[in-house]
């Protein structure tokens, strides 16, 4: 099989696989939901440093990788940070204050 | 040895991740769910500097330091009333590294075939959802005007730049080589996501949000194609797809359809006709005669909007449940899908003023209820209580589920004045016998009515 075919068989599982589990995500955690996956999303930094870090990346690549490992860093910090923020408001009404 | 390892971290932290997801099904396991997102990230970023490939380390920690430095106070600082802002600049963050990243793989490595292909996916959706991102976050934080900007022509206009840019992607399959090809690729894909959005009025910004945040997933997805990296593929695809059906239950909500939501300028059509309405008699009522009703009502259902974000008024609200449970009386807060500016905002909201989550009721849930509760008040939410979405076939919003809160025993409805919603129609509720207006701003009024049942006490 052709890498490609093999990446387009993961997409299309994982693609089914997110739909099943959003589907079961409550209404009430939709916000922290889209930060987590904004976080998620920003694994983007692996392609970052791969292309940063190359042995023999020129000036312009390190350039473009050094922001954009810098604005997946922001996502990924920020964005785990908020969630874990904001779900440590929902408290059931039998919740110790 | 390390070509081993980092598929083994890339396999842990995709399995992580799902778990992650699978996690915030319920607020008791959501925090362990994010846990596992952090653990994720970090094999990943281990394994990944663990490659072989990657031989210079000084830059990459460098911007990892700035990154931290900046993305950690902005997360702490935050006030909980951004979040929706906060979720769209997040998205062009990551959007712009997604298109950043396509480039300089691009130049570094001329691709062809699929690669390029998968390059060029990236780099659209990365460019285009960027610009989008920034237009959403100024019309969130009131840079720009949050009412939709249309203009005869637009959705010609758009087209026109969006074929420009898919146009400009072929070339690079087709004939590679034009040196201009590239920058104008670059700018019109921008352009574009720029275009997309300045026509989106607020009402419609949960949708956008939630499809932005599918796209920004896609090109990281689309990444994982370019790049070989089965990690990618998988994060992205998981992130496309809850992006993807989040806006699909925002569309439902609205019974509307994508193609509506985002080409419809939905809001600024309608409004013209506003203006003709007439002069009504409504009733109103003063904080007093509010706290009276209240206090010997037995169960109330409140139904927050936008306006209560607006207001600030929740932790007002917040003492008015206090007071009012207090007395045994059964209150609950009713969550229209769309109320807000995203998905889920008002839950975030309510729970910043620690109401407790197991008073926060769906919609299909809660509208069985309203026939058997003495008071609905209404705080900052308007076209999701209006009945001619139910009434009236000819209304813009028929059709969409609404909180029907007209079958509660009183109608309550905190406004500032007799001004239309978003939607710009006129709202029948406000008519009705069993309606009370209360005419004033959410915070304040819902304060002097917690005064007045706390003289009553």
């Amino acid at each position: 099989m052709q890498e490609y075919e093999v990446g387009l068989w993961i997409f299309l599982l994982s693609a089914f696989l997110g739909f099943e589990l959003i589907r079961r995500v409550s209404p009430l955690l939709h916000t922290p939901l889209m930060s987590l996956t904004n976080a998620i999303s920003s694994i983007a930094v692996v392609g970052a440093i791969l292309v940063t870090g190359n042995k023999d990346a020129s000036t312009f690549t390190k350039t473009l990788g050094f922001i954009a490992v810098m604005a997946s860093t922001i996502n990924a910090v920020g964005g785990y940070m908020i969630t874990d923020r904001t779900l440590k408001m929902f408290k059931r009404k039998d919740a110790p204050k | 040895m390390n070509d081993v390892l980092y598929p083994i971290f890339y396999l842990c932290a995709a399995g992580l991740y799902i778990m992650a997801l699978k996690w915030m099904n319920s607020p008791t396991t959501a925090r362990r769910g994010v846990f596992a997102g952090e653990i994720g990230m970090v094999l990943a970023v281990v394994g990944t500097m663990l490659r072989y490939e990657v031989i210079e380390y000084h830059w990459i920690i460098l911007a990892m330091v700035i990154g931290a430095a900046i993305g950690a106070p902005l997360a702490l600082m935050m006030p909980m009333t951004a979040v929706p802002q906060r979720t769209a600049i997040a998205q062009a963050f990551g959007a712009l590294a997604a298109a950043l990243i396509g480039t300089a793989e691009f130049f570094e490595h001329p691709p062809h075939g699929f690669v390029l292909v998968a390059l060029t996916i990236e780099m659209l959706l990365g460019y285009l959802t960027f610009t989008a991102s920034l237009i959403a976050f100024a019309k969130l934080q009131e840079l720009m005007p949050g009412r939709p900007l249309v203009y005869k022509g637009q959705n010609f206009v758009n087209l026109l730049v969006f074929s420009t840019a898919i146009g400009l992607g072929s070339t690079f399959y087709f004939s590679p080589g034009f040196p201009w090809a590239f920058p104008a690729f670059a700018v019109t894909a921008m352009v574009f996501g720029a275009l997309l959005i300045i026509p989106i009025g607020g009402a419609d910004m949960p949708t956008v949000i939630a499809l932005l945040n599918s796209y920004a997933g896609l090109s990281a997805s689309a990444m994982g194609f370019a790049l070989n990296n089965k990690l990618l593929i998988v994060a992205g695809a998981l992130d496309g797809s809850s992006g993807f059906i989040l806006a699909i239950i925002m569309c439902r909500a609205m019974n509307r359809s994508f193609t509506n939501v985002l080409f419809g300028g939905f809001g600024a059509i309608v409004s013209s006709g506003v203006g003709k309405a007439e002069q009504r008699p409504v009733r109103s009522a003063s904080p007093e005669e509010v706290a009276s009703i209240l206090d010997t009502a037995r169960s109330v259902i409140v139904v927050p909007g936008y306006g209560l974000a607006v207001a600030q008024a929740q932790h007002k609200l917040r003492e008015l449940y206090d007071i009012l449970t207090r007395r045994g009386i059964d209150v609950r807060f009713a969550i229209h899908p769309v109320a807000g500016r995203m998905p889920g905002h008002m839950n975030v909201l309510l729970a910043e003023a620690d109401i407790p989550y197991d008073k926060m009721v769906e919609m299909d849930e809660i509208n069985s209820e309203f026939a058997m509760c003495d008071v609905a008040l209404v705080i900052g939410a308007n076209d999701v209580v209006n009945p001619a979405a139910k009434n009236d076939p000819t209304s813009p919003i028929a059709g969409m589920p609404i909180l029907e809160v007209d079958r509660a025993r009183t109608v309550m409805i905190i406004k500032r004045g007799m001004a239309a919603g978003f939607a710009g129609i006129d709202n029948e509720l406000y008519y009705m016998d069993k309606t009370l207006m209360l005419f004033g701003d959410a915070k304040s009024f819902t304060a002097s009515i917690v005064k007045e049942l706390g003289v009553t006490a």
